[in-house]
């Protein structure tokens, strides 16, 4: 039993210093990819529409175009880091927004109006959140398909399957308020307050995600759920809170649906599960759980929003669109399968 | 084979007369160990003997079907790895139970991570800056060295990975550390490494109970072997009173020496 402290190290592998140079520029093009191709885009769509695209009204409208997708985004992004899925969202959204609608119809004060689409949000994704983890579903893709039949349904029902236009102000001012900046050669420049307020969420997603306990066994769920539980992390009532999370951030869309459009339709919100799905992949998330940065996702909305925007203005039909979208979602992830590959191979 | 060893002071752990069954399948019946401040356990036997589900009762991840735990003289039951981490008894799991995609430092806290309070103690944030100096602290008092704490564990050799795992399981005041063949997926270089940290812990007064199929893990760390076979004890003995060729007869079922054997198995 003759052991020499000296030796009883563990060294690291070969000095890094020698790697080809794809490989080492991996961690720049992590960090700065995105914001080049949206740079890149944002020339492209310049070149083409030079006194469209960059003006202040487009550049708001695509702000307040993007902001539901925005907030689902934000909210699948967290799902997505645990290696789960949110298929619900949209049909979430659309409950909110229809029971804001009804109940505003039906005269309850706007404050609880208000209020009540991001909390249908929230017990939708509890409910999503508890049917993972303790009726033990064997995969949130089940749940979660089932919540965008019920939510969708129960949406309906409450409303008789018609919309409900006419919303007091006070409600539609986080969807379609505008700060009056000041005149600038001649036009009012507006801020839309969804703006600000999109760029505030995601400040506080990013402190959430990289800055809280909370947050790092998000992260730590989505490497290794096994390492997570035996640590003592609580999984299960970490997984509710995502879905809760999830949840509440499809509400907060309905409500700035709700106010852009000054209504509450049914179908509001159809489809948009997928665009968000694919703006937080597009945004450099990892479909198995662990990764991805909340700036990335934010970039991957942007992209989103370019793109639409983008083909509207040069009259493309919105057919291009979903092939495009569809194209982007395969490319970006086939950039992720390559970086790895080279980022293995050393 | 019971023979009392070290008389002047009680078990650190005794575990006595175990069964654990699941469903009508009976994994372990009867089994009885002892293990004392300080000293290196290894626990051998063939695959299904009953080894790596002893380890998980003693760890708290499965819970008994029958029998005691005593831990520092008094009778403990856990329903949770965490409360048998909260008396000092550490886990180090066969597939390392890392998260590939966190740090080194954010692996070794995790679950027990330092934090700093903001706004006046209003909000609580993750200290990283803490964690990386505290893990930085912690891996250059065990001698282990890595370029980085802030290196993601995935771009870690398996010697590093498992370096880390034991670090982990020492970083806060173990007093039992349970390894499941630390060993077992390493390159051959990096074994010794890691049998030396081992030995370090020992020498640090930390108890450890490894299981292990290679002789030369068990015959390089323990003071002591012991034998499951079928889910029951079967042996078990000092090291400097039994040889790697009746261990291995052990494993097999037999108390009769099986030096050929020996040979077969041990190249």
């Amino acid at each position: 039993m003759t052991a020499s402290p000296e030796n009883s190290g563990i060294e690291s592998p070969e000095s890094m210093q020698k790697l080809p140079l794809g490989v080492r520029l991996i961690p720049f093009f992590d960090r700065y990819g995105i914001l080049i191709v949206i740079v890149a885009m944002g020339a492209v769509m310049w070149a083409l529409q030079p006194d469209v695209f960059l003006s202040w009204r487009n550049i708001t409208n695509i702000f307040k175009q993007t902001a539901a997708n925005g907030m689902l985004s934000i909210g699948m992004f967290v799902v997505i880091l645990t290696a789960g899925i949110d298929l619900s969202v949209g049909s979430v959204l659309a409950l909110g927004m229809m029971t804001l609608a009804v109940s505003n119809a039906a005269g309850v004060p706007w404050p609880v109006a208000l209020a009540l689409s991001p909390m249908m949000g929230l017990a939708a994704g509890f409910v999503n959140g508890i049917g993972i983890t303790k009726l033990r579903m064997p995969h949130p893709f089940i749940m979660t398909l089932g919540m965008l039949f019920m939510a969708r349904g129960l949406a309906n029902l409450i409303s008789g399957g018609v919309p409900y236009s006419g919303l007091p102000d006070p409600i539609r001012f986080l969807g379609s308020a505008r700060i009056y900046l000041g005149e600038f050669d001649g036009t009012r420049i507006n801020l839309p307050v969804v703006f600000l307020f999109t760029i505030l969420v995601y400040f506080l997603f990013w402190i959430l995600l990289e800055h809280t306990v909370f947050g790092r066994r998000v992260y730590a769920i989505g490497g290794n759920p096994e390492a997570a539980r035996v640590s003592g992390i609580n999984v299960d009532r970490t997984l509710i809170i995502v879905y809760a999370i999830c949840g509440f951030m499809a509400g907060i869309a309905g409500l700035i649906m709700a106010g852009r459009t000054n209504s509450g339709f049914p179908n509001a919100g159809t489809g948009m599960e997928l665009e968000a799905i694919a703006a937080v992949i597009i945004g450099g998330a990892s479909f198995f759980g662990g990764r991805g940065q909340v700036l990335g996702i934010f970039g991957g909305v942007l992209i989103m929003g370019l793109i639409k925007n983008g083909l509207n203005l040069n009259n493309v039909s919105t057919f291009w669109q979903q092939i495009l979208i569809g194209a982007i979602i395969v490319l970006a992830v086939f950039i992720d399968v390559l970086r790895r590959d080279l980022g293995t191979r050393h | 084979m019971n023979e009392p060893q070290m008389n002047t002071e009680a078990p650190l752990l005794a575990a006595k007369g175990i069964c654990k069954f699941f469903g009508a399948v009976t994994a372990l019946r009867d089994v009885d160990l002892e293990l004392w401040p300080g000293e290196v356990l290894g626990v051998v036997g063939d695959n299904g003997a009953g080894k790596s589900t002893l380890m998980k009762v003693l760890s708290g991840l499965h819970p008994q079907s029958e029998g005691t735990l005593i831990f520092d003289g008094k009778p403990v039951s856990f329903a949770s790895p965490r409360e048998a981490r909260d008396l000092g008894i550490e886990m180090v799991y066969q597939d390392l139970a890392l998260a590939g995609n966190m740090n080194i430092a954010e692996n070794i806290y995790l679950g027990r991570e330092p934090t700093r309070k903001v706004l006046g103690g209003a909000l609580t944030l993750f200290d990283h800056r803490t964690g990386i100096r505290m893990a930085k602290k912690h891996l250059e008092n065990l001698r282990i060295h890595v370029k980085s704490v802030e290196q993601k564990v995935e771009e870690l050799s398996g010697g590093q990975r498992q370096a880390v795992a034991i670090a982990r399981s020492i970083a806060f005041d173990a007093r039992l550390v349970i390894m499941d063949e630390p060993t077992a997926a390493l390159a051959v270089k990096e074994v010794g490494k890691v049998l030396d940290l081992i030995v370090d812990l020992k020498k640090r007064g930390i108890s450890v109970v490894i299981i292990s199929h290679r002789m030369d893990d068990i015959f390089y760390v323990c003071d002591r072997v012991m034998a499951l076979y079928h889910g029951s004890n079967f042996a078990e003995a000092r090291l400097k009173d039994t040889s790697r060729g009746e261990v291995i007869g052990w494993i097999m079922g037999t108390k009769e020496k099986v030096e050929s054997v020996a040979h077969d198995r041990v190249s």
